[in-house]
């Protein structure tokens, strides 16, 4: 049975379904995970762990690869802005 | 097959070999610079890219400290992509034994005009927050800095081919010497000078040169920016470099203009594939840990190798050929091509016109080694 | 942090058809076995989220492998084989060394990313991607979605997110109406691919699908608004939320190139019994060639019996493998890139994403290390797994040799010795059948 959970990105409360992934929690909050070398928005391209564009920084950890990590009750998502 | 003629063959594109064309075409000789590979692709795409002063003789330290200048002096017309940084090297001591070695190396860098500054413990933390606390202090040298080799080689190729040096590119040389290169298509080419750049492949072209290949690994992380702000080398690094016969490894880690952390240093010898030692790595990646205990959770992106042209004596082989009056030689710099590349190409181009050098070449020379059998330890 | 030391008779790597029916053949035929999947369920790309979904192939596949002892270890990712016979995998706490007596391969294929002018906004992602995002979680009810690439993927995709309540407003195929076609008929000769097309067909009614199509230039303000779409002498601008754009896929081959398996042609060589090049490893699924799902599932089977010395069996799949290899093979032609894709790349179009490296600083290097070098093309955490198909597509460079982290990963993994396996790696579980 599905639940709700909340996670933080950015410092703001982000409601989702159990079971969704941080990038798409990120891009339900209206964010974009990651900023290119040059300043460019990035998102998640390959859905699978590969691009590496959907990395964000999870409970202080940088560089997790948000595609492939489902969100739990209370986690702290940065993304570079 | 072409019959062609020039003033200076240059055989070997790495880093010193393009140093040594761009110096060559400079100064208005008809330059041909072969290369089997690319420009930088060899040991000089391995090297960490330091542009250091080193204590380790005053023969090397002359030389290191020219050439850094001459780096200083190049700065301003390096474009972006070769990322030189002045960062700094700060040696690191995690002792009061290391600390005595910090104040020896003060002495000798300020007797010599080289800006040091002594850290302590406070000093060192401040500096450096990321690195293991209880250090007992170390060495500011803040005029090294670091460049990204692959693309400061093409620079100066470039350069080179600017003022009319030629470069030819994909086909192996199979002999040289006596004015005359032959390819490996059976092109011939023959010129008044030779140069061999060939680093640790310099000695299958000039039999008798000799060089051992001393086996690297680096690593990369991902960026990080400000975890590293200065190069940091252990005093053990001294350790690891003087000996001849054991693997080993040191702690040497550098900040990347990405924010990037390049990480070394390791030394084997015998060790001929190209394949990477997780042995050494691992070894390696726990020494820099225990340095900087925040290296740990950094994402590691890469880990790659090369291999260091060595000498019996540490010094590089920069000069004459004894037994043959067109060829010079110019490799065997170890650790320190990037760094010394440049005086290694003013050196080579003194001798070829004759013109006094700026620092004593004598050190250099190849004809020294003639001594050198007892060296052998 | 170390978690230990696992050990097992097989060890498979992917947790997708292949991985899973590897993984069943092997367990039901008595040996210990472990599946490991970077994922944090089992099914791979093509069949995340469908363990769970009662009534799907992939749930079936997973009831089977629960009913085994196969251990199941989800979110690991396998960076290297510090020693033969034993590979590390790491996870968010650290890594975990598993050592086998044969080892699996069956880590699957990644989608082709062709770059155009755009191509890098927010919203712009693969076909199978966004498919997975749906998945995990995404919601798609009313979003426009334009659906393009090549392949029966694009199908499958857009039939799926239009359940979703996507609003799918065009599906761009870049092959041509004529090799379609051809493809079409040398189907008919597999009644399960008709029944499929069937099914799809009736998803997919009232849905624009054009041939001869393909994306030149995404655009937006940072995040995607609207795609430019070419077909024939036209050229079309349509307003849309996502761009699903996948050009066929590649297989992941860079596990088997590190433990030494011989990978011809961008595929991983295997004999009869999925066996690659070194004895103790065996490869199934799309690494061996792209063949969909059926195929996968065969070779799975295969390599899971043979791994297990059960050659016997295995034989029995060898004609249904051959009548799925063929349609595979049609499957390549039908579908082929057409040269204009070269094209589409401006001198400012990103092509390593990684590092920000352009079209234009590209173009003038005649091999993959070079540019590497130069540019950093490559050099980034993706270690070149999306502009590398890319660049090799554009400038025919071949990609280089690879060397152990396969996948980024945590430095304290890359700086611990193995304990030895315990077990040997190479002997035999037990002979012919």
């Amino acid at each position: 049975m599905p639940e709700q959970i909340a996670i933080v990105v950015n410092g703001r409360h982000v409601a989702v379904w159990s079971g969704t992934s941080v990038a798409a929690a990120v891009i339900l909050a209206g964010a974009h995970c990651r900023t290119s070398v040059s300043g460019a928005p990035r998102g998640p391209l390959c859905g699978m762990g590969i691009c590496f564009e959907c990395r964000v920084e999870i409970d202080g950890q940088r560089h997790q690869r948000s595609c492939q990590i489902v969100c739990s009750e209370g986690m702290q998502v940065r993304t570079s802005e | 097959m072409r019959n062609e003629t020039y003033d200076v063959l240059i055989v070997g594109g790495g880093i010193v070999g393009a140093a040594c064309a761009e110096e060559c075409a400079r100064h208005g000789l008809r330059t041909e610079l072969i290369e089997k590979d690319m420009i930088g692709g060899d040991a000089t795409a391995a090297a960490m890219g330091h542009i250091v002063v080193m204590d380790d003789s005053d023969a090397q330290f002359t030389l290191t400290r020219y050439s850094q200048q001459l780096w200083h002096e190049l700065k301003p017309e390096l474009p972006d992509d070769v990322e030189y940084e002045q960062c700094g090297t700060i040696w690191v001591a995690a002792d009061e034994e290391e600390m005595e070695a910090v104040r020896r190396k003060h002495a000798y860098y300020s007797r010599r005009g080289v800006p040091v500054q002594i850290l302590t413990t406070a000093a060192l933390e401040l500096l450096e927050p990321n690195l293991r606390k209880g250090l007992a202090g170390g060495l500011l040298v803040a005029e090294d800095g670091v460049l990204y080799p692959p693309c400061a080689a093409r620079f100066l190729m470039e350069r080179a081919q600017a003022k009319g040096a030629t470069l030819r590119l994909g086909v192996p040389v199979l002999e040289m010497g006596h004015g005359r290169v032959r390819l490996a298509d059976s092109t011939e080419l023959s010129a008044s000078t030779l140069v061999n750049a060939a680093g640790s492949m310099a000695p299958m072209l000039t039999p008798g040169i000799e060089i051992k290949k001393r086996k690297g690994h680096l690593v990369i992380t991902d960026r990080y920016p400000g975890l590293v702000r200065h190069q940091l080398v252990e005093l053990g690094y001294l350790k690891s470099a003087h000996s001849i016969t054991a693997d080993s490894v040191a702690f040497n880690v550098q900040p990347r203009r990405t924010g990037q952390a390049l990480i070394g240093s390791s030394r084997q010898y015998g060790a001929e594939h190209k394949e990477v030692d997780r042995e050494i790595v691992t070894r390696m990646l726990q020494r820099a840990q225990d340095y900087m205990p925040g290296l740990a959770q950094t994402s590691a992106i890469r880990v790659w190798t090369g291999f260091r042209a060595a000498t019996p004596d540490k010094l590089p082989l920069i000069g004459a050929w004894p037994e043959d009056s067109t060829l010079y030689v110019a490799t065997g710099h170890e650790g320190l091509g990037i760094t010394t590349s440049l005086a290694t190409a003013r050196l080579v181009v003194d001798q070829i016109l004759g013109r006094k050098p700026s620092i004593p070449a004598e050190p250099y020379l190849p004809s020294r080694t003639a001594s050198l059998e007892h060296a052998h330890a | 942090m170390n978690s230990g030391q696992k050990k097992f008779d097989v060890l498979v790597v992917g947790g997708g058809p292949a991985g899973m029916a590897a993984a069943v053949s092997a367990a039901e035929s008595g040996a210990s076995v472990g599946i490991v999947d970077d994922n944090p369920q089992l099914g791979g790309q093509i069949w995340r989220g469908e363990v769970q979904n009662c009534e799907s192939e992939a749930s079936r596949w997973f009831e089977r492998l629960c009913a085994s002892n196969a251990d199941q270890l989800c979110g690991m990712r396998i960076i290297d084989q510090p020693v033969l016979g034993l590979l590390r995998a790491e996870d968010r706490k650290g890594f975990c060394d598993l050592s086998y007596r044969k080892l699996v391969l069956a880590n699957g294929a990644r989608e082709r990313f062709l770059p155009f002018p755009g191509w890098t906004l927010p919203n712009v992602m693969g076909a199978g991607a966004l498919q997975a995002l749906v998945k995990s979680g995404l919601p798609v009810q009313g979003k426009r979605v334009v659906v393009a690439g090549t392949g029966p993927l694009l199908l499958a995709v857009a039939a799926y997110l239009r359940k979703r309540g996507a609003e799918i407003v065009v599906i761009c195929e870049q092959a041509s109406r004529a090799s379609l076609a051809k493809f079409g008929l040398s189907i008919l000769s597999q009644t399960q691919k008709i029944a499929q097309a069937l099914s799809l067909r009736k998803d997919l009614s009232g849905i624009r699908f054009v041939t001869n199509c393909w994306p030149v230039a995404a655009g937006g303000d940072g995040v995607l608004q609207s795609v430019i779409i070419s077909h024939g002498n036209e050229v079309e601008k349509v307003a849309c939320d996502y761009l699903a754009c996948g050009f066929h896929l590649v297989p992941n081959t860079e596990l088997a190139a590190l433990v030494g398996c011989e990978v011809k042609d961008g595929y991983v060589v295997v004999d009869d019994f999925q066996q690659t090049s070194i004895p103790s490893v065996f490869c199934a699924g799309e690494p061996t060639g792209i063949g969909g799902v059926e195929l996968s599932l065969i070779e799975g089977q295969i390599a899971g019996l043979a791994a297990s010395g059960k050659n016997k069996p295995a034989e029995r799949l060898f004609s249904p493998r051959t009548r799925l290899q063929k349609f595979a093979t049609r499957l390549d032609r039908g579908f082929a890139l057409r040269p204009e894709l070269k094209k589409l790349a401006l001198p400012e179009t990103i092509i390593c994403r990684c590092e920000d490296v352009t079209y234009g600083s590209l173009k003038k290097y005649t091999s993959w290390r070079a540019a590497k070098l130069q540019t950093r093309c490559g050099m980034g955490p993706c270690q070149g797994r999306v502009c590398g198909p890319a660049t090799e597509f554009f400038f025919n460079w071949k990609p280089d040799s690879v060397r152990p982290p396969v996948f980024p990963t945590i430095l304290e993994n890359l700086a611990a010795m193995p304990c030895q396996p315990e077990q040997s790696h190479s002997g035999a579980l037990r002979g012919p059948q």
